[in-house]
């Protein structure tokens, strides 16, 4: 029987396989940050252990890192700690690091496909939920918490449970003004927060081969929002095309060898998912979220829903506490909901493309009266890229600010924070309670939608603006 | 990690679903170095409530947590566990747990226990009415008792025995190493190594 795309890239890293046991993996490229790894090299220190593949792991700061004043050491004693102890065991273990204020410093999950080093058919694991990302390459990657970092570090591999597959098909054309942020919030409202669980999504269907790479990555990005392992999307000429000539894209005849391979990675037209879920490219639109979870979402043009048409009580408390939480009264069009900050950034929607989508929307536009605009860029090198095209003096003569790289209000553990009670255009992919500062309020939204939100200072499509 | 056999003590009902990994710790926690003191952030948010469940005294010293389903999503911070296991809970009680927090849980030697919705919910109803009830999670025996509830739940064999022997993972690991080194050998060359291109 053929096997799913997973299959052949979990089959290709079995190191070893015993009845009754977890399989035994390899890990191909080991991504670290300064958050889920101090305890991780501590353990290592404590048993006396070594890295065991120092050439197979990359580190970054971005979590702590602040946007402004990157010259400056960071004024938070905390953070700077972090930082400086992730420095520390960067040089003592032999890793390489890309420090604040670095060419190539950035998003964990922006640098590594930036640098060409997220293949596919590779395994890829960093100590961060949003690993999915990767998946976008036809690689199999995913989160992992710090005792496995210790664990990938110290013997490069992981003990791992074979996990269940579910393709997700997305078939037709997204419509005008709609994006892979919305075909990913579409999706997750339908599957739920727990709808993945135990799976590796794979993403087809023709509305998916025709996105970027940058979309994939969005798509890929959220999928541990439905609950999933892993996305995936199997590599094609756009993946190709993007992957040559990265700094660390196979060159010359390892480039054929690696084609010829990664060709091979598809799901065979014999095998079987475990679970399957379909959508109408056509009738995904805008898609903003109203609740506390990325399942709590609905299009742009709909209504805080009204949690006592629930029929399920567990939805229903939860909608009625997210409402509360949120400020919203059900009923309310979407599109009346006004915001205070608009963050445009994150590991979801921080990449060049990203950024060209918000700028085209806030060309010769000015922001909304009392709102603040972040926008935030994936990695220094996206940076680099925007001013060289001139969207940073699009951003600034609109009246948003241009920040550096790093996770910034996506999470908010640097000074870029909301106060309780504001509400936010966020294109970052979480909007639990607190996400962005104690008692903030996020809705979570496409780059273009924050751009239109920004300019009409409430919730709003780029069509909004005209006319 | 210590080993862990049978715990038998109160529980404390949490009636929330989707509990994310922001809200057991939240990110201002998550710039210690440390593994230990994490306790003190757990729920940190909500334990400024002071109806909420963890700072009601008839749940002091509880050592399991009944959740609603889903419990766990969110970020892979394995703080999370650190807190919940910091606090004194040893196992936790959900119809439903997200994947890297169960795979962090088990890591953390914090007993992730899934359970029909309704055992789950006739748990709550048992602590709810009789706070002092104590609830039994036998490991060896794969089964929770309280009152006159006795649930059987599932965890493969392999993973209960590494936990009742309080096995460390990359102990275990090692002993395969010669077939990291074989299957090392075998690698594609082209695949990308991160020291600088
Ligand atoms: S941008 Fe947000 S979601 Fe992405 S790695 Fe940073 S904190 Fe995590």
């Amino acid at each position: 029987m053929g096997r799913t795309l997973a299959e052949k890239v979990w089959d290709a890293h079995v190191v070893r396989r015993a009845e009754g046991e977890p399989d035994l993996l390899y890990v191909d490229l080991h991504l670290v940050h300064e958050v889920t790894s101090p305890q991780a090299f501590e353990g290592l220190r404590l048993a006396g252990r070594r890295v065991r593949r120092p050439d197979l792991a990359i580190a970054t700061e971005d979590h702590n890192v602040p946007t402004t004043d990157i010259g400056r050491p960071i004024a938070d004693p905390v953070s700077r700690t972090q930082v400086e102890t992730l420095r520390r065991n960067c040089a003592e273990f032999g890793i390489r690091l890309h420090s604040m204020g670095d060419a190539n410093q950035g998003i964990v999950h922006v640098i590594g496909p930036q640098l060409g080093l997220t293949q596919p058919g590779m395994t890829a694991v960093c100590g961060d939920s949003h690993t999915s990302t990767h998946g976008a390459f036809g690689a199999l990657a995913f989160g992992i918490g710090t005792s496995e970092v210790e664990h990938v570090l110290a013997t490069q591999t992981l003990p791992l449970a074979r996990p269940k597959t579910m393709a997700v098909t997305v078939e037709g054309d997204l419509p005008p003004g709609a994006t892979a942020k919305d075909l990913v919030l579409a999706v997750i409202a339908r599957i739920g927060t727990g709808g993945g669980q135990g799976h590796v999504i794979e993403y087809r269907g023709s509305a998916v081969r025709a996105l970027s790479m940058e979309g994939r990555m969005t798509v890929c990005n959220m999928s541990i929002e439905a609950g999933a392992r892993a996305g995936m999307v199997a590599p094609d000429e756009t993946t190709f095309a993007y992957l040559q000539g990265r700094p660390h894209a196979p060159k010359d005849a390892d480039w054929d060898d690696a084609v010829a391979y990664w060709r091979s990675l598809r799901t065979d037209d014999d095998a079987t998912f475990d679970t399957e879920v379909q959508l109408d490219a056509a009738d995904i639109t805008p898609y903003v979220t109203w609740g506390t979870n990325p399942a709590q979402g609905v299009p742009l043009g709909a209504n805080v829903p009204d949690p006592a048409a629930m029929i399920d009580a567990a939805a229903r408390e939860a909608a009625e506490r997210a409402l509360a939480y949120m400020g919203l009264r059900a009923g309310t069009p979407m599109r009346e909901v006004t915001v205070d900050t608009v963050f445009i950034g994150s590991c979801t929607n921080g990449r060049i493309e990203d950024l060209r989508a918000a700028a085209e929307v806030l060309r010769d536009q000015r922001v909304a009266d009392g709102v603040r605009v972040l926008v935030v860029p994936g990695s220094m090198a996206v940076k680099a890229q925007a001013e060289s095209e001139g969207l940073d003096a699009v951003f600034t003569a609109a009246g948003a600010q241009w920040r550096s790289a790093g996770c910034s209000m996506c999470l908010g553990m640097n000074p870029d924070t909301m106060a309780a009670g504001e509400r936010s255009a966020s294109t970052s992919n979480r909007n639990f309670e607190g996400r962005q500062g104690r008692g903030s309020r996020t809705h979570l939204v496409s780059p273009a939608v924050a751009a239109a939100t920004a300019v009409a200072g409430h919730l709003a499509a780029p069509t909004d603006l005209k006319g | 990690m210590e080993p862990f056999v049978t715990t038998i003590g109160r529980a404390v009902p949490l009636r929330r679903s989707d509990v994310d990994t922001d809200q057991i710790i939240p990110s201002d926690w998550l710039k210690r170095v440390e593994r230990t003191g994490f306790g003190a952030g757990l729920f940190a948010e909500w334990r400024t409530d002071p109806g909420f469940v963890f700072n009601d005294d008839r749940y002091a010293g509880a050592t399991v947590l009944l959740a609603g389903p889903n419990f766990g999503t969110g970020s892979s911070r394995e703080h999370a566990v650190w807190a919940l296991t910091d606090y004194g809970l040893r196992v936790v009680i959900s119809a439903r747990f997200a994947d890297i927090f169960r795979g962090n849980a088990l890591k953390g030697g914090l007993l992730p226990v899934q359970l029909p919705a309704e055992t789950v919910e006739r748990l709550m109803h048992l602590v709810e009415t009789d706070p002092a009830t104590a609830v039994t999670v036998d490991l060896g025996a794969r089964q929770v008792r309280a009152g006159d509830l006795v649930a059987d739940f599932a965890l493969d064999d392999y993973t209960r025995w590494r936990l009742m022997e309080g096995l460390d993972d990359i102990g275990l690991t090692l002993r395969h190493e010669p077939d990291i080194a074989a299957y090392e050998a075998d690698r594609p060359g082209w695949l990308p190594v991160t020291t600088p291109a």
